[in-house]
């Protein structure tokens, strides 16, 4: 599998404003990519640098081999973006701005894909209503629709689901596993940590313009979260000494414990049984990235 | 793939931007003239020569019509530029794979066809008051749309450095309108005492138009060559500088 996205020392300032400070990292054909990072974090800046909206101070990108500064036509046709903010041009309709978007990218008689593309994230009865019209939900998948127009091999989705209800998040999200399956390569950034893990295969956490994890999700969430174990012991009993070190925090009387893995049940429960406690509720809850997300950015603070 | 795509479709984008609003950005500016022509030709046309055998209301109708051209044209560019800066669509043409050479070229051509369009316009509807000759019509050609490529050009400019539309409106208002209204739209600058002659010759606008006028009377206050030298010297001047904000990236890549 070839290297869809290479990233190298990418640096970037605004000004006194480090906002990228040599950011390196590879992504592969085919990946679904996350780029997670508080606020400021710099995955903007970076998406800006890749997708040419940003040039960059130091450090060299790439997308499919193709730099995007010395073959920028080359790696735009490669690359397609949906931008964060909720931008259209309110002189077109939403096939005119398809079509317009689709000559922008050296494409004439693009209508069949076009179609297509509007089918699928559900937008046929509107082909012919102005820009202006559409609810905000609709006017973002036409953002996602004109980064689609010159099947681009590699997707960039910046913060697609900001502001999007539940029906259109699920259906988005349908596509765009559908377009991943196919072969394209998908980077997302979000704030929703859940759908980051339910989508993304490998994951790059960015802090003030640094990554601080990058790792596959399921490592990720292995090494910085853990199953966590609620117990309401019988009595309001204490825990005994051998699980002391598990515990993470204690409120309303229920132990909330970290286990490393899902067999340390097992070790908690023996405990339990020898020092004669009763379990009067217990609750189990797999790993997630939320606790993870927060677990790296406490970490690179602290560095 | 066709390379020229790209540009052709960005130009199509800015024509069609302003023929879906002509009633604005071509029935306007050419009722304004109208206005213009009406006043001053009624005030002054028994008072005032400029050259013989010209009334004066024949004289005005180039000034008028190369003045709406200029500003139409400045006002294509600059404010299309404007409006995707601030509502953030200019990303649309950012992100695919356009140079700056054709972005620059797409702006101009368009800006140059709707100030020529209302120029047009502003003939038509002047034309019958006192019709002025078509002496040489090349000349008004060339003038008119190498003055409209000068605007729209510097249209681009201001587009790009402008960030918010009453930074636009001050460069149109203390720049644009002087520069044009100061010009000889209304008047040979022979009437003028010396001093505003002199201060006139530094004006470029004054050599668009009066090269413009020559291509209609035949007549001019200064040589059509030395206008036309000079107008083609500030569309390279203005196009290099706009160009090099453009490949810098100035304002729009960063």
């Amino acid at each position: 599998m070839g290297v869809a996205v290479s990233i190298q020392q990418l640096e970037k300032r605004f000004g006194k404003l480090t906002a990228l400070a040599g950011v390196s990292l590879d992504i592969a054909e085919g990946e679904f990519f996350g780029l997670l990072g508080p606020n400021g974090a710099g995955k903007t800046t970076l998406i800006s640098c890749l997708a040419g909206l940003a040039r960059p101070d130091a450090g060299r990108l790439a997308v499919l081999g193709r730099d995007v500064v010395g073959e920028y036509r080359e790696a735009r046709r490669l690359l397609g973006v949906v931008p964060q903010e909720l931008v259209f041009d309110p002189f077109f309709t939403v096939r005119e701005t398809l079509r317009i978007q689709s000559g922008y990218f050296g494409l004439r008689d693009n209508d069949a894909w076009i179609d297509e593309i509007l089918a699928n994230l559900d937008l046929t009865d509107k082909a012919d209503t102005n820009m202006r019209r559409l609810s905000g939900g609709m006017k973002r998948r036409v953002l996602v629709a004109q980064a689609l127009v010159h099947k681009p091999p590699v997707i960039v989705l910046d913060e697609p689901t900001a502001g999007v209800d539940v029906e259109l998040r699920q259906g988005l999200w349908q596509f765009v596993r559908r377009l991943n399956g196919e072969g394209h390569t998908i980077i997302l950034t979000t704030h929703y940590l859940e759908e980051a893990e339910a989508l993304c295969g490998r994951i790059a956490m960015l802090q003030k313009g640094r990554v601080v994890a990058l790792d596959s999700t399921e490592n990720l969430l292995r090494e910085f979260s853990g199953h966590a174990l609620t117990l309401r012991l019988a009595g309001g009993a204490a825990l005994p000494e051998s699980l002391v070190g598990l515990a993470v925090g204690q409120a309303n009387g229920d132990w909330q414990l970290r286990l490393p893995d899902f067999s340390a049940v097992e070790r908690v429960l023996a405990s339990l049984r020898e020092a004669g406690i009763a379990i009067e509720d217990m609750r189990l809850s797999p790993p997630d990235l939320e606790e993870a997300f927060v677990r790296v950015m406490q970490k690179g603070r602290s560095q | 793939m066709n390379g020229l795509i790209g540009f052709r479709t960005l130009l199509w984008k800015e024509l069609l931007r302003f023929w879906k609003v002509s009633f604005q950005t071509v029935a306007a500016p050419v009722v304004t003239a109208l206005l213009y022509l009406l006043i001053f030709s009624h005030v002054l046309d028994e008072h005032v020569q400029v050259y013989q055998s010209v009334r004066y209301t024949a004289f005005l109708i180039p000034g008028l019509v190369m003045m709406s051209v200029l500003q139409n044209a400045f006002a294509n560019s600059s404010s299309s530029l404007i409006q995707s800066k601030v509502t953030g669509s200019l990303v649309f043409v950012l992100l695919p794979p356009i140079s700056y050479l054709e972005f620059f070229l797409a702006y101009v051509i368009a800006a140059a066809i709707r100030g020529v369009a209302v120029g047009i316009g502003v003939l038509l509807v002047t034309v019958w008051f006192a019709p002025p000759g078509f002496e040489q019509p090349l000349w008004i050609f060339v003038f008119a749309l190498l003055g409209g490529a000068i605007m729209g050009a510097l249209g681009v400019v201001a587009g790009i450095w402008a960030d918010k539309f009453d930074q636009l409106a001050a460069f149109q208002n203390f720049l644009i309108l002087p520069l044009t209204m100061l010009s000889g739209v209304f008047y040979s600058i022979h009437s003028l005492p010396a001093f505003w002659q002199q201060v006139s010759q530094f004006n470029p606008v004054f050599y668009m138009i009066d090269g413009f006028r020559y291509g209609f009377f035949g007549v001019s206050d200064v040589s059509p060559l030395t206008s036309l030298a000079v107008v083609a010297g500030a569309f390279l001047a203005v196009s290099a500088f706009s160009l090099a904000l453009l490949k810098r990236g100035y304002k729009l890549r960063n």
